[in-house]
């Protein structure tokens, strides 16, 4: 019973991680590593945030959340794409700019609840059908609807990368946009497409974090989920089915300090919070160790595409 | 329309271009103003006042600007490397914890002695704390950049962890605080600003000599332009890095130990105050140059100290500061395509390159 309790928590926690990390596997996927995840996820999550409080309508808070993802996506698409501009500087640049965003946006909303025509909506509801399943059931499927969101977007984004047409375009885009030019391929649509859907993506994630899990809000509401995001895209190995895997591991690892608190332990609890960034690192030394074809980033990565120097 | 590379610029065209990118944050920024209801113009003026307006002022200004820029100047020796180090509030954090075990411990040694173990012990914990993922990074190629950004988050941990619970002092009565320094830890003052001015002055010497007039030096330039190239040429890329970001960690950390002894007086999870994010900003704005960087870093703190006087002022969010400074970096970022590209009008609609 407690368990799965615990694991019915893990999978919330792993849900903003998840937005997030199948997000950056698209652009990453069209040759665009955007570290701007941290930056789209607060700007999603105070947008929605505000949104919500101010409209106290749950579809418009997350459209809005949704929005304020894809204009961060945009400007780091613009620059990096249209302009050609260095991928590493303009997404950091996305980040700091997002977090001076939600930080002057949500400064007067500290501490404020949301009202509750929104909370009731983004509350925890049974799935019809799946939620008499026995354990698995209660696991995943009593919760948010927005949990369910994220269990369509990898559905249909893996769909849409694995089986059609489209993923195989995306995929010639990241490994040899010279390639794909040739074939017909709109390169810059592509990137546009896919950096912009990562945003909208970011910005859902975070608006979970402002609109479901915590629904007060509060400075830094990410704490780092969309860096833990960025490293999670290696260990899914850019594959959004693995990533559902990682995003609820560091989901767990995320609350397993908070849910241990109760108990006397050997360790501080302030050590035992060190845990998802000590295993993010662990995971980056792992994969870089054990390098193989599978495991490489799409090889046109952090280099912009321009036709008359390939 | 079409895009074509173009011929190198000379300095004066490639200023001229930076400047228009600023002007062009400032304005789009005023405009953000307009919509908030405030006059742009009396906002940026009175944001000047409240950096420059007074001594008092103007010793803020100075007090924040000297973490930025020798923050910046770190994290830029180990951008000239295309090493993205974003770790340098981590460096400044365990180089504040290294400087604050020897002045909680040791207070009873000299003031000369006493500081000047401190700067060196911050300046190796620093270096120690760069070293490890420089050290993956040139073994595995692990990616630095997230690397380093977990360090420091475990790094703000590992300071949090101290502040209310290992080094809590007893005497604040149930307030979460690390005990104050002794007389004998804190930095001397000279023209009523901590001496953390003059080593700033004396690191952007350093460091523009340590970059142009030595073998290591030359070999970093080569090595961020072209990794192949630098072993070609047989430098032992491993062993510069490790020696750069070494070099680049204890500059940070150092950081660590002025603000702990200069400013604070005390270690803190508030140590940093985000410098390690805007000295990224800092390092690329001023082109990787060490005589630019102070620059860059002074502007900023002006910018961040008039943010907080507008705050009082106007009740705008000092944080309005921070969205301006990454405007100005986007603004940058766009205009460095105008220095390498042209756009080309041709009479035929025939490509339809974007």
């Amino acid at each position: 019973m407690n368990v799965i309790s615990f694991l019915s928590a893990v999978v919330q926690a792993g849900t903003p991680l998840l937005f997030a990390t199948v997000g950056e596997i698209f652009s990453q996927k069209v040759g665009n590593l955007n570290l701007g995840l941290e930056g789209m996820m607060l700007m999603g999550a105070v947008t929605g945030f505000a949104v919500g409080y101010g409209t106290a309508n749950p579809f418009l808070a997350l459209m809005g959340a949704a929005l304020a993802g894809m204009v961060g996506a945009l400007v780091y698409a613009f620059i990096t794409v249209t302009l050609k501009g260095n991928q590493e500087v303009t997404g950091l640049t996305l980040t700091i700019f997002g977090t001076g965003y939600a930080s002057f946006v949500g400064s007067s909303y500290v501490g404020y609840k949301l009202p509750e025509s929104v909370t009731s909506v983004f509350a925890k509801v049974s799935f019809p059908i799946l939620s008499e399943i026995p354990v698995l059931g209660e696991i995943f499927f009593e919760q948010s609807p927005l949990v369910y969101l994220s269990y369509l977007s990898v559905l249909i984004l893996g769909i849409l990368l694995y089986k059609t047409k489209y993923g195989l375009n995306l995929k010639m885009v990241g490994e040899n946009p010279a390639a794909a030019d040739a074939s017909g391929i709109g390169v810059s649509r592509y990137k546009y497409f896919y950096i912009t859907l990562g945003g909208a993506m970011s910005g859902i994630g975070g608006a979970f974090l402002s609109l479901a899990y915590i629904p007060v809000w509060q400075e830094n509401i990410t704490a780092g989920k969309g860096w833990i995001a960025v490293a999670l895209v290696i260990f899914a190995v850019w594959n959004p089915y693995r990533a559902v895997a990682g995003a609820y591991f560091f989901g767990g690892l995320d609350i397993i300090g908070f849910r241990l608190q109760k108990f006397a332990l050997p360790v501080p609890i302030y050590i035992i919070n060190m845990l998802p960034y000590v295993a993010t690192i662990l995971v980056l030394v792992l994969m870089s160790m054990k390098k193989s074809k599978e495991n490489k980033a799409p090889s046109s990565i952090g280099r912009a595409y321009f036709r008359e120097e390939r | 329309m079409r895009i074509a590379k173009r011929s190198e610029l000379n300095k004066n065209q490639i200023a001229l271009v930076r400047l228009g990118a600023v002007f062009g944050a400032l304005v789009f920024g005023g405009l953000f103003l307009v919509v908030l209801g405030e006059n742009p113009l009396r906002i940026y003026v009175s944001m000047v006042q409240g950096g420059l307006g007074s001594f008092f002022r103007f010793r803020e200004t100075v007090n924040i600007a000297i973490p930025l820029l020798i923050t910046s100047l770190g994290v830029m020796i180990a951008f000239k490397m295309r090493f993205w180090n974003i770790g340098a509030e981590g460096q400044i954090f365990m180089g504040g914890f290294a400087a604050a075990y020897l002045a909680l411990n040791f207070s009873h040694l000299p003031k000369p002695v006493l500081l000047t173990l401190m700067a060196g012990a911050a300046m190796t914990m620093g270096g120690v704390w760069l070293i490890v993922p420089a050290w993956f990074k040139a073994k595995f190629g692990t990616n630095e950049t997230l690397f380093t950004l977990m360090l420091n988050y475990i790094a703000l941990r590992w300071v949090t962890y101290l502040q209310y619970s290992l080094w809590k002092d007893p005497s604040a009565m149930g307030f979460p605080k690390i005990a104050s320094f002794e007389q004998s830890a804190l930095l001397p003052k000279i023209f009523d600003i901590h001496v953390g001015w003059i080593v700033a002055l004396v690191l952007i010497y350093l460091i523009h000599m340590y970059l142009n007039h030595t073998k290591t030096g030359y070999e970093i330039a080569v090595i961020g332009e072209s990794e192949d190239t630098a072993r070609y040429a047989g430098i032992d890329i491993k062993r510069v890095i490790l020696k750069t970001m070494f070099l680049s960690g204890a500059v940070s950390g150092l950081v660590g130990m002025i603000q702990a002894s200069g400013i604070s007086g005390t270690l803190s999870v508030d140590l940093t105050g985000g410098v390690g994010f805007t000295a990224i900003i800092t390092a690329w704005l001023s082109g990787l140059n060490p005589i630019m960087v102070g620059v860059v870093s002074f502007l900023f703190a002006m910018l961040r100290q008039g943010g907080s006087f507008i705050q009082t002022a106007y009740q705008i969010p000092a944080s309005a500061a921070e969205i301006l400074q990454a405007l100005i970096l986007f603004f940058v970022l766009a205009s460095e395509f105008f220095l390498r590209y042209k756009v080309v009008r041709v009479k035929k609609a025939g490509g339809d390159l974007k």
